[in-house]
């Protein structure tokens, strides 16, 4: 609510200064380049550029200015410059296309480069085969909306991140879609912020990925196909909502890596044909919950180091394996989930079974030891020894159980 | 060897298992893909009875029958045939109808129900286990004249390959976790057919199952178009080495 | 026609037939007699290839039946138990054995139509008694005009009337100039369809000559007696060398 009513204020205030000068840039105008319009311009001026393709090297915006573009004017990097660099409070920028970034292994060389402002927006732009394609650093209140970020690298040293975000606060990056980058979104150092409604697939490296950023919000969001999934670590405070995971395959690829995450909240999301849905070292005071696990290799791989984590109400469906553990923790919460292995009964009908159901099967132990062990999965053997692990618990975690887990899937779409 | 075949088959089908065998595997296809609106979960269960009942079935009824045919078979050799032509009638009487029940039972519902990648496979796969199993009946059939003891090699056969061979192989990863077993499990799985189907299938079907490194490399070779003729080759393999022990055998045996 | 060098027949321990020569020539027709369990069996089965022998070779018309199977298509086999498809009925057995062989232009159904088995066409094999099968089974081995006849046991079973209409289609066959190779328990019937004496024992050959000289040597008048006296005069040649 807090951050709405910002937004509002932020919206009024680049409205009241919109009823200022416009100056329009075109080749049948009378200023043919942008960086004319902008000496020429005075604070919270609106200019407005027309179509066609303006290569006018970097770009600085050094006062608060509004930038249109009208009929999907290009500004073309050259493959050898950063094209917009802003260092003004209250820039507005909409409606462009930026190409062809230069490309450096020194610098940071971005489409648009914002640094140490406040109140900055960035939307509904196209940013193609970028080097860094929308790159904030010491920012404050600055939104990234409805932009489309793609690229098309096919090794990691020969591209950078989609949005990229360092050491800023209360952002806001909602719409976007980001392909063909090295990392989708990246946080480093970025607090109290929202991001939705996001779209980042086909990445080399990570849909998201971030470290030290506190207390952001990740709601509606779409990771999918990544090279290696979603990584997130050293951080407190993370709230995911109603994100979707999906078809990270590979080897090393994760719906969702949490390496020292803490006291967060994972909820309603989806985690769908991952290699390993949810892997995590070192993360405490997590709770799970609403959560859909389905066909995934691992729906959660938790390692040792993890505590004080509650999983609750999530539904775990055709996964190979629901949990795998490589130690003999029980200082996790495991309870009414729903598991599509379970074979227990409801005497009372309360749609709660009445025995406990132990989600660590003795084979995912074995395969957690020795990998080269998958190559007898769903073989008779591995059944007949899971059913006698089951009936028997000698080797699986006594107490890693669910103790009323559900009879049914829960419908989370309700 | 045609009209000896055409005896065969008609020795087979007055049997009425097999109208059984294919009513049966075509009423549960079918009751799966109606009960369960996933079809992969669907070739999954389908994937265990392929793996499991089918080659049992396959390597019983396969060895009953070739006992039940003694008589006609003594008759045959004592006629201007060749062991040889009688044999391979045999075979290839016990081996077609078996496979054409499987294929008729569980690819009308599939082709029903809609054809995929995986249920493809599972006809192919399905389809030379069977022929896999029929040889290996035949094969225990002619080690010994005494049908309880054919069907105990029989069932022996059956009990090593869908369980202690993969006991043993468990017990072998385990043993040498410390070394880089890939290439070594690779060539051990090569020598158990229903390891080997298993695989083919779990790579159209539960491609998550194979991760990691490991996982990695299983999937790089198998999932390869070498890997699949690899596979193949080696199925056939355990269809030819026993069927050209069993006739060599066959051919010196004593009636 | 038939040569038999040196065949020998290990089963496991048991030595089934030692070192057995024999020579069936053509016209000639054959008693093989011996105990149970002296390889009678075991060396008409080696001749139709059914058993391979351990060591030596058959030679049928000069040619070794080794891995061969044109041969037997001269050969009219009467097993000592017919084995036939249980589920199969007589006329169908008898139209699948002609479609087999081929030759289903000209056969002899003598034995069809004698035995009334042309009114028992649609009875299945299973649910014949003995005696039938035994029918059906010397029926099927004289169709096909074969000139080699091997017929173990073939009176086995059969009632006397049944009896009396096989031995006149063996004389009639032998008449014919076919070669027999009969065994039989009833020696009595042997006398009038044999012309030759086999007698095996332990799987070696003792004695191997026409049957008017062996009843000359002992002076008997019927086979049986004769064969009796004989193995008498053995085992007392052999008790007095020992």
């Amino acid at each position: 609510m807090k951050k709405i009513l910002l937004l509002l204020l932020l919206t009024a205030v680049v409205f009241s200064y919109a009823g200022a000068t416009v100056i329009e840039v075109g080749s049948n105008k009378m200023i043919k380049n942008i960086r004319e319009a902008i000496n020429k311009a005075k604070p919270y001026d609106t200019i407005v550029v027309y179509g066609g393709i303006y290569k006018e090297k970097q770009i600085k915006i050094e006062k608060p200015l509004t930038l249109i573009g009208r009929n999907n004017p290009i500004l073309d990097g050259e493959h050898q410059y950063e094209i917009l660099n802003i260092q003004a409070n209250n820039v507005r920028i909409t409606g462009f296309t930026f190409q062809n970034t230069g490309i450096s292994s020194m610098e940071d060389l971005a489409a648009i480069k914002v640094s140490n402002v406040k109140n900055v927006i960035i939307e509904d732009n196209k940013v193609i085969n970028a080097f860094f394609g929308i790159y904030f650093a010491h920012c404050k209140k600055s939104v990234v909306r409805n932009n489309v970020l793609t690229a098309t690298a096919k090794e990691e040293h020969q591209i950078g991140n989609g949005i990229h975000m360092w050491q800023s606060d209360s952002m806001h990056i909602a719409g976007n879609h980001i392909s063909g980058h090295r990392d989708g979104i990246y946080f480093e150092f970025v607090t109290n912020s929202l991001i939705e409604n996001n779209r980042s697939d086909y990445n080399l490296r990570y849909g998201l990925h971030f470290m030290f950023s506190h207390d952001d919000t990740y709601k509606n969001n779409y990771f999918g196909k990544n090279g290696a999934g979603v990584a997130v670590m050293y951080t407190k405070g993370v709230k995911m909502l109603n994100n979707f995971f999906e078809e990270n395959w590979g080897d090393a690829s994760y719906g969702l890596l949490l390496k020292d995450i803490r006291d967060s909240e994972v909820l309603g999301n989806q985690f769908i044909k991952n290699s390993i849905a949810i892997y995590m070292e070192g993360s405490s005071r997590i709770l799970f919950k609403q959560n859909v696990f389905k066909e995934n290799g691992y729906g959660i791989r938790l390692q040792a180091s993890c505590d004080e984590n509650d999983f609750v109400r999530n539904n775990f469906q055709l996964n190979t394996f629901d949990i795998a553990t490589n130690g003999n923790l029980v200082l996790n919460r495991i309870n009414g989930n729903f598991w599509d292995r379970y074979e227990g009964y409801d005497l009372n009908k309360d749609g709660v079974g009445d025995v406990p159901y132990r989600p660590v099967s003795l084979y995912a132990m074995v395969v957690e030891r020795v990998p080269a062990a998958v190559l007898l999965w769903r073989s008779f053997l591995v059944f007949l020894i899971d059913r006698a692990e089951k009936a028997l618990p000698v080797v699986t975690p006594e107490n890693l159980k669910d103790e009323s887990p559900s009879m049914r899937p829960y419908d989370f779409t309700k | 060897m045609g009209r000896i075949l055409k005896y065969v088959f008609y020795d087979l089908l007055k049997t009425r298992f097999l109208l059984f065998y294919t009513l049966f595997l075509f009423v549960s296809t079918f009751a799966m893909f109606q009960l369960d609106s996933d079809p992969n979960k669907v070739i999954l269960s389908l994937m265990s009875i392929v793996l499991m009942v089918m080659p049992l079935i396959s390597i019983v009824f396969a060895t009953i029958h070739f006992y039940n045919s003694y008589e006609f078979i003594e008759l045959m050799l004592a006629q201007p045939i060749d062991r040889k032509v009688v044999f391979l009638s045999e075979y290839l009487g016990v081996a077609l109808s078996l496979s054409s029940a499987f294929l008729l039972g569980t690819g009308i519902p599939i082709l029903f129900y809609g054809v995929s990648d995986s249920a493809v496979m599972l006809l192919v796969v399905g389809t030379l286990l069977t022929i896999v199993f029929v040889s290996l009946a035949f094969l225990s059939s002619v080690l010994t004249r005494d049908k309880a003891k054919a069907i105990g090699i029989a069932l022996l056969f059956w009990f090593y390959f869908s369980l202690i061979y993969d006991g043993l192989l468990l017990w072998v990863i385990y043993t040498f976790s410390d070394y880089p077993l890939e290439k070594v499990t690779l060539a051990l799985v090569s020598l158990n057919p229903v390891d080997l189907g298993r695989i083919m299938m779990l790579l159209t079907l539960d491609v998550s199952a194979l991760m990691g490194y490991t996982g990695a490399f299983y999937r790089a070779f198998f999932g390869s178009y070498a890997g699949l003729v690899f596979s193949v080759g080696i199925l056939l393999l355990w269809i030819f080495v026993p069927t050209y022990f069993s006739i060599r055998i066959f051919s010196r045996k004593d009636l | 026609m038939i040569l038999l060098n040196n065949i020998t027949k290990q089963f496991g321990k048991l030595r089934a037939l030692d070192e057995v020569n024999l020579d069936i020539s053509l016209g000639k027709s054959y008693a093989l007699l011996g105990p149970n369990g002296s390889g009678k069996t075991t060396l008409i089965k080696s001749i139709l290839g059914l058993v391979v022998p351990t060591s030596g070779t058959i030679l049928f018309d000069g040619k070794s039946i080794a891995n061969e199977c044109d041969y037997r298509a001269r050969i009219g086999y009467m097993p000592q138990i017919g084995h036939f498809p249980q589920n199969m009925k007589i006329g169908q057995l008898i139209d699948m054995m002609k479609n087999i062989r081929g030759e289903a232009i000209d056969i002899d159904d003598d034995l069809i139509r004698d035995f009334k088995l042309y009114s028992m066409y649609d009875k299945p094999m299973h649910a014949l008694s003995g005696g039938t099968r035994q029918k059906v089974s010397a029926a099927l081995a004289f169709m096909f005009k074969a000139p080699v006849l091997i017929l173990d046991e073939p009176t086995a079973g059969l009632d006397p009337l049944s009896v009396e209409i096989l031995k006149e289609k063996i004389c009639a066959e032998r008449g014919i100039g076919k070669v027999l190779l009969i065994t039989s328990h009833i020696l009595s019937d042997l006398d009038d369809l044999a012309g030759e004496v086999i007698y095996i024992q332990d799987g070696k050959v003792q004695y191997n000559d026409s049957i008017q000289s062996l009843k000359t040597d002992t002076r008997e008048k019927r086979l049986g007696k004769a064969i009796a006296s004989w193995l008498e005069q053995q085992q007392f040649i052999s008790n007095v060398t020992k």
